[in-house]
């Protein structure tokens, strides 16, 4: 459907100061299929073509690639991150500081979470313990910006400590591993975020009001199944309880069985 | 071809003693599973990597703590990065050596630092020496026209 609507769309005849000025910054780096789903491109859209046709915003869908944000001081650990992402089908974008990090998002006050190349992030993988800029830290700058606080943020540490976990949680992280990451992990990451996105098209097929009222709830996004919450909170309280139910895929169990 | 299939023994029972003598874990399994056709390399990449890493460190550990005022923040930085890497690449003993380094650390404990540096210095050469053994078995199999037993 996309490339019908791109070659239906003569934008090369079309003056370039109709469009609004992020899209032109990128102009020349988009290539045409991006240039119909960019955000930019999808508003013009909205006023040209009739009202039923439905346009994506967002590049990553369920038939797409997610593209992952790792950020990890350790050359190591990035290696092996890219690699369990990659073999995960997911594309991946490794930096090696909370800095670069935020480089790559667009400090500069981009509306939609598009980085350098383009592509939407959907997920930020950061490790905890990195000098300069902290995990912690870039997960704050990250949620307390209105382009990126909805992308989820995971932070990876070697160290398992209690209070460190919760307040990633609290300051909105969607998950704490421990280190090292395994292919599991990456795994259930990546089903969790797809299943997100795919919830996301729905919402946005039928209309943008539901959105709003999810992001008035600040404390969970709406990518986060409440039962899963319970469960942690419910193994973080009953040590003795065996290995976790199905539904409860975390790392909390761990906790105590830490020598 | 006998040979091959002497050489594949040869690199299982290998790698057993490895695990057995604790010098490697199961996150150096996880790292093999990530190797295929398309990325015939990845473990010697990283292992590579986790050698100029170690022997950086090792190094900046040796002048941070030949200092007259030794900096133990600094000393446990360096030994947390050398623990993390090689908790990632499934080195356990450099691993175990580093947990016990750490705790010197704060203690401000000197003598201890430093024989734990000697400790790392001295798993870390004998890891170093068993993966690159290993990693010869590899391409010896493979030379032979075999392919590497998982």
């Amino acid at each position: 459907m996309f490339s019908s609507i791109a070659h239906n769309l003569h934008y090369k005849s079309l003056p370039l100061h109709s469009f609004p000025p992020p899209l032109y910054k990128y102009w020349k780096q988009i290539p045409r299929t991006f240039l119909v789903m960019g955000s930019a491109a999808g508003e013009f859209l909205r006023h040209v073509l009739p009202e039923k046709v439905g346009v994506s915003d967002h590049s990553a869908a369920g038939s797409e690639e997610l593209h992952v944000l790792a950020v990890d001081d350790s050359h190591v650990d990035r290696k092996v991150i890219e690699r369990l992402l990659k073999i995960s089908s997911c594309k991946v974008t490794a930096v090696e500081s909370g800095t670069r990090a935020l480089q790559f998002l667009g400090l500069d006050g981009e509306e939609n979470s598009v980085g350098f190349d383009g592509l939407k992030v959907n997920l930020i993988m950061t490790d905890y313990s990195m000098p300069g800029m902290t995990g912690y830290e870039l997960l704050k700058k990250i949620k307390e910006s209105k382009a990126f606080r909805k992308i989820p943020v995971v932070i990876m540490s070697s160290e398992n400590i209690l209070t460190r976990i919760d307040r990633c949680l609290e300051e909105g992280a969607e998950e704490f591993i421990v280190k090292p990451v395994k292919l599991a992990d990456v795994r259930r990451l990546r089903d969790f975020i797809m299943r997100g996105e795919e919830e996301g098209e729905e919402n946005r097929k039928k209309g943008n009001h539901k959105r709003k009222l999810q992001d008035d709830y600040s404390i969970s996004p709406p990518l986060s199944p409440a039962p899963s919450l319970d469960c942690e909170i419910s193994s973080l309280l009953l040590p003795s309880s065996s290995s976790s139910s199905p539904e409860c895929p975390s790392k909390r169990p761990r906790l105590w069985v830490e020598d | 071809m006998d040979g091959v299939v002497q050489l594949q023994r040869q690199l299982l029972d290998y790698t057993t003693l490895l695990f057995q003598e604790g010098f490697l874990n199961d996150q150096f399994t996880q790292l093999q599973q990530l190797q295929d056709e398309t990325n015939p390399d990845f473990v010697v990449e990283v292992v590579s990597l986790f050698f100029e890493d170690s022997e950086r460190l090792l190094n900046e550990l040796a002048n941070t703590l030949d200092q007259q005022s030794i900096d133990f923040r600094k000393v446990d930085s360096h030994v947390h990065q050398l623990k993390g890497s090689s908790s990632s690449i499934g080195a356990q003993r450099v691993q175990n050596v580093c947990i016990a380094f750490r705790n010197f650390c704060d203690a401000q404990n000197t003598e201890g630092c430093l024989k734990c540096l000697q400790q790392v210095k001295n798993e870390y050469a004998l890891v170093k020496n068993k993966l690159e053994t290993l990693f010869q078995l590899e391409q010896q199999i493979l030379a032979a026209g075999g392919s590497i037993p998982m």
